[in-house]
């Protein structure tokens, strides 16, 4: 197997003494720092804290379901569990997870701006998505939530007597987070992009943030007010939800899923733009189709906005909206398709390596697929009906949301880990850990397909004995997704003592990001970069390395 | 980042506003304008999900709307319009002023700004302590029975047509959302307003007037959405029925 990594000389390399992590010293100039690329490692920490919160109620959950007596806990508890498992992973990993830590890091040295647009408004990002988390946590060890992370009316707001209004600020206020980074994100694409670099000189990361962005900022600010009306119905006991005055709480599910359908492309598409980054740099080519690849982004984005009733199928929308919203939701397939297939042909003839973020990318296709081709079984309304409420659903988000997005983040955190530390993984381990992770993740989540077409609901702590040999598999699988998700962790945080110096560009990639010092400066460029290749030329790149042979020596 | 703004400017002779990190004034206002644009397209989605159930409900329990708007005053509500109408024309002197570097024009320009806001929402305060006395506030307090029985005038007529009381009960909609509307609209004013008194303690001491006018510029563009909003919910609020 050919390896692509090309490092300095390690008897003299030096990670460079001048970079944006040695630039200022204290706690304080990390806290009160402007400089996205330190309010990227500040989200990147509170990130995996929040991860692995969220990843121990996943634990509780697996443990609680090895039986199916209700044994661990009792079902109240239950459902506290896998709220906050749902409401910490949704709010707090996944909706930041890409674009607050490698988006952050990345859009200004892709675009060749020297920081966000608005930097204070980045750092204040992070202070709210700190501000939701804490009072998340602090909802949860004073009496929890269960009402499972939809805070379904009415019973939200007449049924429950647990801290709903406490959890729906959270969200609120995590939510204004998010949509300060999108507002960042598609001003500085924008108004930012260095001299030479056109729309069409993006790299596709760009393009999939872009169209993240978009759904931030128009699709967040609905939910907000969804959970405003709610905490006002709880507290004060207006009608706007409640039948017995009148309200109607299938409103709520319309405002409540305007947001939180959009939401996963919000999860997902950030992810695509580290796919297309890893495959075209490890097949060392141009991404095939990559005006499709891109406007597939912005179309998903588009679409997205038109198919949330489909999570309402059997919640009494009339039958007309169900036929409508299930054509739509099978129209989001088409663009998700393009990026599979163009990724795929990416690959065909490529010269193609296997370190670990290409692992992981190719974890993400392979996982990605299932899950999104189970998304056409639940969007199409038939199927939907029998499938809905089932451990189908629970599969199906999972394989596009951990298999898909968590993957995709794993690929991301690796790929750049040397252009944020300046230092190499360790390459072996960490293609074992990723290898892991894709054997975890299907003993845990394949069976769940089969127990949802069995019919085992979802969101109860007892099921019949039947189903349980499926669920000790998916049991047995979390344990080994747990030492895949814990192994990266350790590896990562050695090497930033110990890892191999890495140099500008170890895999030899095109980027702007690539072409400068890793760490890099405060100022990321010294001198704004003029773009006059094209994106992903790696001929262009061979030039400017023959280039500097001659020239240095 | 001041002190890091000082520090460039001095290096490379960039005028003292412009951030570190864009490449020249233009792009630095190009920037700041697009993302109040964006953020004020978030504003019209967070009234926008209130906007819908307005409209849903208000097609289903039309005679509950009609009645419930009855209760309000036009005369206030007029004049609450004539208010805020007067401080985004206020608020646009002050954009002119900045523009054109006249300093206490800027300063009393934002001086009537303030107290217009100020009357707004003393006047809204009115309104809702009236609603309070007729147990007309969604909740525990909330009594439909003036709507089914409607308070007689001087010839002891009824002042409105009565309702059925399944129809009644259907006002605590219309109430709920019109607490939540211009509750909405009242913290955007009272932000607006403590933003105002920022900004008017600064332009005293002689910023914006001097070239550099893109805060004050955005902001009015933030008090004219404010009225915005309001030119909205006053016809769908208080004038149903009335045409």
């Amino acid at each position: 197997m050919s390896t692509l990594i090309s490092l300095p000389d390690q008897s003299t390399a030096r990670v460079p003494k001048k970079n944006y992590i040695t630039n200022e010293n204290g706690i304080m100039s990390w806290l009160l720092t402007g400089d996205h690329k330190r309010i990227a490692i500040l989200y990147l920490i509170s990130l995996t804290f929040f991860f692995f919160i969220g990843g121990a109620m996943a634990a509780l959950i697996r443990l609680e379901l090895l039986t199916p007596q209700s044994d661990l806990m009792a079902s109240d508890t239950y459902n506290k569990v896998f709220t906050m498992h749902g409401i910490v992973m949704i709010f707090f990993f996944l909706v930041p997870s890409v674009p607050a830590t490698l988006g952050n890091f990345l859009v200004p040295l892709m675009v060749g701006a020297r920081d966000l647009a608005f930097p204070k408004i980045n750092l204040l990002s992070w202070y709210l998505y700190m501000a939701g988390g804490c009072l998340a946590l602090y909802a949860m060890i004073t009496g929890g939530v269960d009402t499972g992370w939809t805070f379904t009316t009415p019973l939200s707001t007449h049924y429950v007597n647990t801290n709903v209004v406490t959890t729906g600020l959270a969200a609120f206020i995590a939510g204004f987070s998010s949509i300060f980074t999108g507002l960042n994100f598609i001003v500085t694409i924008h108004r930012m992009r260095a001299p030479g670099m056109t729309w069409f000189k993006m790299p596709l990361f760009l393009w999939a943030n872009y169209a993240a962005a978009i759904l931030m900022v128009l699709a967040t600010p609905v939910v907000a007010i969804a959970i405003v009306l709610v905490a006002l119905e709880r507290t004060v006991g207006i009608g706007v939800f409640d039948p017995t005055k009148g309200g109607d709480p299938l409103l709520f599910q319309h405002l409540f899923w305007f947001y939180s359908h959009p939401a996963v492309y919000i999860m997902i598409l950030p992810g695509m733009g580290v796919i297309s980054e890893v495959i075209s740099t490890f097949a060392r080519k141009r991404v095939f189709g990559y005006s499709a690849v891109a406007f597939s982004s912005v179309a998903i984005a588009i679409f997205g906005f038109f198919v949330w009733a489909h999570h309402m199928f059997i919640m009494g929308v009339s039958n007309y909206a169900a036929l409508v919203f299930s054509l739509l939701t099978m129209l989001v397939a088409v663009p998700s398709a393009i990026k599979i297939f163009n990724w795929t042909f990416t690959l065909y003839k490529g010269s193609i390596t296997f370190e670990t973020p290409m692992l992981y990318a190719f974890g993400f296709m392979g996982l990605f697929t299932i899950g999104g081709l189970t998304g056409v079984f639940l969007g199409v309304s038939g199927t939907d009906i029998h499938l809905t409420e089932t451990y189908f659903i629970v599969a199906h988000f999972h394989f596009v949301m951990v298999g898909g997005m968590l993957m995709a983040f794993l690929s991301g955190i690796h790929f750049w880990w040397p252009k944020m530390t300046g230092r190499m993984y360790p390459e072996k381990i960490s293609q074992l850990a990723a290898v892991v992770t894709f054997i975890g993740f299907n003993f845990t989540f394949f069976p769940q397909f089969l127990l949802g077409m069995l019919g085992m609901p979802r969101r109860y702590a007892a099921y019949p004995p039947e189903f349980q040999v499926l669920n000790v598999f998916s049991t047995a699988g979390a344990s080994i997704l747990g030492v895949g998700y814990l192994l990266p962790v350790l590896y990562l945080i050695w090497s930033l003592k110990y890892g191999q110096v890495a140099g500008d560009n170890p895999w030899q990639a095109t980027g702007l990001e690539w072409q400068i010092q890793s760490p890099p400066l405060t100022e990321n460029f010294t001198e704004i970069p003029v773009v006059t290749q094209d994106v992903y030329d790696y001929e262009w790149l061979e030039r400017q390395k023959e280039h500097e042979v001659t020239h240095v020596g | 980042m001041d002190s890091h703004a000082t520090a460039h400017s001095e290096a490379h002779e960039h005028p003292a506003h412009l951030r570190h990190h864009f490449m020249d004034a233009a792009q630095q206002k190009e920037s700041a304008t697009f993302g109040m644009w964006l953020f004020l397209l978030t504003e019209i989605m967070f009234f926008g999900g209130l906007f819908t159930a307005y409209l849903v409900y208000r097609n289903w329990y039309y005679p509950a709307f009609v009645a419930g708007s009855h209760t309000l005053d036009i005369k206030l509500g007029m004049f609450n319009t004539l208010l805020l109408i007067t401080s985004s024309f206020t608020m646009a002197m002050g954009v002119w002023c900045s523009e054109t570097r006249r300093k206490s024009g800027l300063v009393w320009s934002l001086i009537a700004t303030i107290i217009l806001g100020i009357g707004f929402l003393g006047i809204k305060t009115i309104e809702y302590k009236e609603k309070f006395e007729l147990h007309h506030v969604p909740g525990s307090s909330f009594s439909a029975a003036s709507f089914v029985n409607p308070p007689l005038d001087a010839q002891g007529k009824p002042k409105d047509t009565p309702l059925a009381p399944d129809m009644a009960i259907h006002t605590e909609v219309y109430f709920s959302l019109y607490f939540a509307m211009t509750g909405m609209h009242a913290v955007h004013m009272i932000l607006g307003i403590a933003i105002l008194f920022a900004l008017l303690i600064k332009s005293a001491k002689g910023q914006y007037t001097t070239g550099h006018n893109t805060t004050i510029e955005l902001f009015g563009l933030y008090w004219h959405f404010v009225d915005i909003v309001w030119i909205f919910l006053f016809p769908l609020l208080y004038l149903i029925s009335r045409h």
